[in-house]
């Protein structure tokens, strides 16, 4: 950037600030500095493609040579399209309903049960725990077909419930979480439990404030992967004003054509809100998942 | 305020005795030390008094009521850690009204926005809230009522710890060695306050640690335990003049108390080279262990050191010098009996006050003692009383 401003903007100032930021660069940072760049465009390049197409009309997006600017702009219509006779905020908002449903009872079962593996003795601890680690390794294609015809019999199909279901007792949470829970000093739990302290207001006013950075990072694992989600609704769900954002896309697909400036637009508005939370939720996400525990 | 008393408390974890069958009362209004080697089963033993842990068999009675199966709350006892312990996102204050919080509050009233609901719990709010200053100011810690512990060192901690514990007006105060985190000097100053708070409070203080000068400079008793068994229980004072066993000579007392094997036959002891009569204590010949302290062995011939005047019939036994700690005002002189080049002798000596240039101690030199300051230990390192050394016939053998 510096060496731009100093080609249009040849001022003394700049220009010493230059030479100092050139006297830096060493062949080895000159290559570090590319090979972060280009892992970066791979990282980036998918989203810039994603917001590029939906600006476009269907016949451009195949279009040999890609800009990533449009030829012809037809950003308006296709965002009008989604936004405004597709439902969009119905679609976005079962996704929040499922993803916040999912993630609050994800919490509420994980805390606790994360505390008692982490830090209470009793008997088959160790066995729990094992079995806890080895649920992590069944996907959900195993236990799909015995869930969809237990929703079948009770007659759930298309609820809010049967979309939330399979998800709400999260092992890997409760491993996390355990992970955590075990550096939280054992001194300051004997001390709560001196002072009178029951084990849930343990949980509550020691633990949990302590573990905000895990619970964060979980919370936004979650919220991501159930957002993201088309597998389980695509069973589960039949009705138009159930769908949510990511199955949303599937409508656009038919047999004979596929608007794919609207598509794109489509996921454009998808991804935005994941984006936003993940903003907001970085600097804790990036704490959680990299330090644990508390320092007396 | 309360009587503490332990009955025949045994604790094993997976296979290994920690407390082998523990009598011990702590009278009420007493300062009371668990002494010993890490290890030793005393932290273990706090635990159990506090309820943190359950005894395997045993009773504890707390003024005489059995509290053996009450939760820590229910027993009204408060407890300081070593590494403090404070809940770490709650201000000082919050963290010296815990303890009342959880007693006076209902359950719903201490939820997050239970404030809000409870209107007519304030009274008992602004009572905590007062009782905290109070005992705040008492610490002289009422300025850093707002501040997080991050924020405090270590010698503030220790008294919010201390604040906490004091302010629910316990029946039975327990301290796992609360000032081990602290430095030296610092350790020192904690330590009188220590004794001044039970001085002033009247609480039954427990008060485990390893470090033997805390427990003879605190407490009233002390507790001294080993292998979890309680090898002795005395003032500090008659611990180290009078101790029981070979154990607690050995544990008490730095430098170490210097110990000689020694042979009684015909009524003639011997050790280190040198032979007393003997008379009194069980009879026969056997094998025994003589102690003497460090300082009650007095060097002749150093320059700089004060020789303090020895009472009664007296030996000699002659070192080879082989290091010197030099403490400031007083020296310790590590060595070995120079006939017996296999027993290590330790001596503390009082510096003159009236040498000027540094001390010195010749290679070789005689340290002389007092026969009365000799302890006898049987074989079995249990103390042998009643025995009376005298100066044998063939004097002093040297």
């Amino acid at each position: 950037m510096s060496l731009i401003q100093t080609a249009s903007a040849p001022m003394a100032p700049l220009m010493t600030r230059a030479a100092q930021a050139l006297k830096g660069l060493t062949p080895g940072k000159v290559l570090t500095f590319l090979v972060l760049l280009g892992g970066a465009w791979v990282v980036i390049f998918p989203y810039v493609w994603m917001i590029s197409s939906s600006l476009k009309p269907t016949d451009e997006v195949y279009d040999a040579d890609f800009t990533i600017w449009p030829k012809t702009f037809a950003g308006v219509q296709n965002y009008l399209d989604v936004l405004i006779e597709q439902p969009y905020p119905t679609f976005l908002l079962n996704s929040l309903i499922v993803c916040a449903g999912v993630l609050a009872v994800q919490l509420v079962t994980a805390i606790p049960a994360a505390y008692a593996l982490a830090k209470l003795k009793f008997r088959g601890a160790t066995i729990l725990l094992g079995t806890v680690i080895a649920c992590i390794t069944i996907p959900i294609n195993v236990t799909s077909i015995p869930l969809y015809l237990g929703l079948v019999r009770a007659g759930l199909l298309d609820t809010y419930f049967s979309m939330m279901f399979p998800f709400l007792v999260s092992v890997f949470a409760i491993f996390l979480f355990r992970q955590f829970f075990k550096s939280y000093p054992e001194s300051i739990i004997e001390a709560a439990r001196v002072d009178g302290f029951s084990e849930i207001e343990i949980v509550l006013r020691l633990i949990v404030p302590a573990a905000v950075p895990a619970v964060a990072a979980f919370s936004v694992f979650s919220f991501v992967a159930h957002w993201n989600d088309l597998y389980w609704p695509l069973i589960v769900v039949q009705s138009q004003d159930k769908m949510t954002a990511s199955l949303s896309m599937m409508q656009y697909r038919s047999e004979f054509d596929i608007n794919y400036g609207r598509t794109f637009a489509a996921a454009t508005v998808v991804t935005i809100p994941m984006l936003i939370v993940f903003f907001f939720a970085r600097r804790a996400f990036v704490r959680g998942i990299t330090m644990s525990g508390v320092k007396g | 305020m309360a009587r503490l008393e332990l009955k025949d408390i045994r604790k094993s974890f997976g296979g290994t005795d920690v407390l082998r069958g523990i009598d011990l009362d702590v009278e009420d209004g007493e300062f009371m030390s668990l002494v010993g080697a890490s290890g030793c089963g005393k932290s273990t033993l706090l635990r159990i008094i506090s309820g943190l842990e359950n005894a395997d068999s045993g009773q504890i009675l707390l003024d005489g009521r059995p509290v053996g199966d009450d939760p820590p709350s229910g027993r009204n006892v408060a407890m300081v850690f070593q590494d403090y312990a404070l809940y770490p996102h709650m201000s000082v204050a919050q963290n010296m009204a815990m303890p009342l919080v959880m007693a006076r509050l209902p359950i719903y009233a201490r939820l997050p926005g239970g404030r809000l609901f409870t209107p007519h719990l304030r009274g008992s709010r602004a009572d905590i809230a007062l009782q905290v200053e109070k005992v705040a100011g008492q610490l002289r810690i009422d300025h850093l009522l707002s501040r997080r512990p991050a924020q405090l060192s270590g010698g503030q901690r220790q008294r919010v710890a201390l604040g906490r514990a004091l302010v629910r007006n316990p029946s039975l105060f327990l301290m796992d060695e609360p000032l081990s985190n602290l430095d030296a000097k610092l350790r020192v100053e904690v330590r009188k306050e220590i004794v001044e708070l039970h001085r002033k409070s009247d609480l039954t203080f427990v008060y485990v640690t390893h470090d033997q000068t805390e427990a003879m400079t605190m407490s009233d008793r002390v507790a001294l335990l080993r292998h979890g068994r309680l090898l002795q229980v005395a003032m500090p004072g008659s611990l180290y003049f009078d101790p029981a066993t070979i154990d607690v000579a050995r544990f008490i007392g730095s430098p170490e108390i210097n110990l000689f094997p020694a042979r009684r036959k015909d009524g003639t002891l011997s050790f280190a080279g040198v032979r007393l009569s003997l008379s009194g204590g069980p009879m026969g010949d056997s094998d025994l262990m003589v102690a003497i302290r460090p300082e009650a062995l007095v060097v002749k011939g150093a320059a700089g050191v004060a020789s303090s005047p020895l009472e009664g019939p007296q030996f000699s036994i002659g070192v080879t010098r082989e290091a010197i700690e030099d403490l400031g005002a007083e020296i310790v002189i590590h060595g070995r009996i120079a006939r017996m080049p296999d027993i290590a002798l330790r001596i503390r000596a009082q510096k003159s006050l009236h040498h000027a240039g540094p001390v010195a101690v010749p290679a070789q030199f005689d340290v002389r003692a007092s026969l009365s300051s000799l302890l006898f230990f049987g074989a079995d390192g249990q103390r042998i009383n009643g025995v009376t050394a005298g100066v044998a016939q063939k004097a002093l053998a040297r």
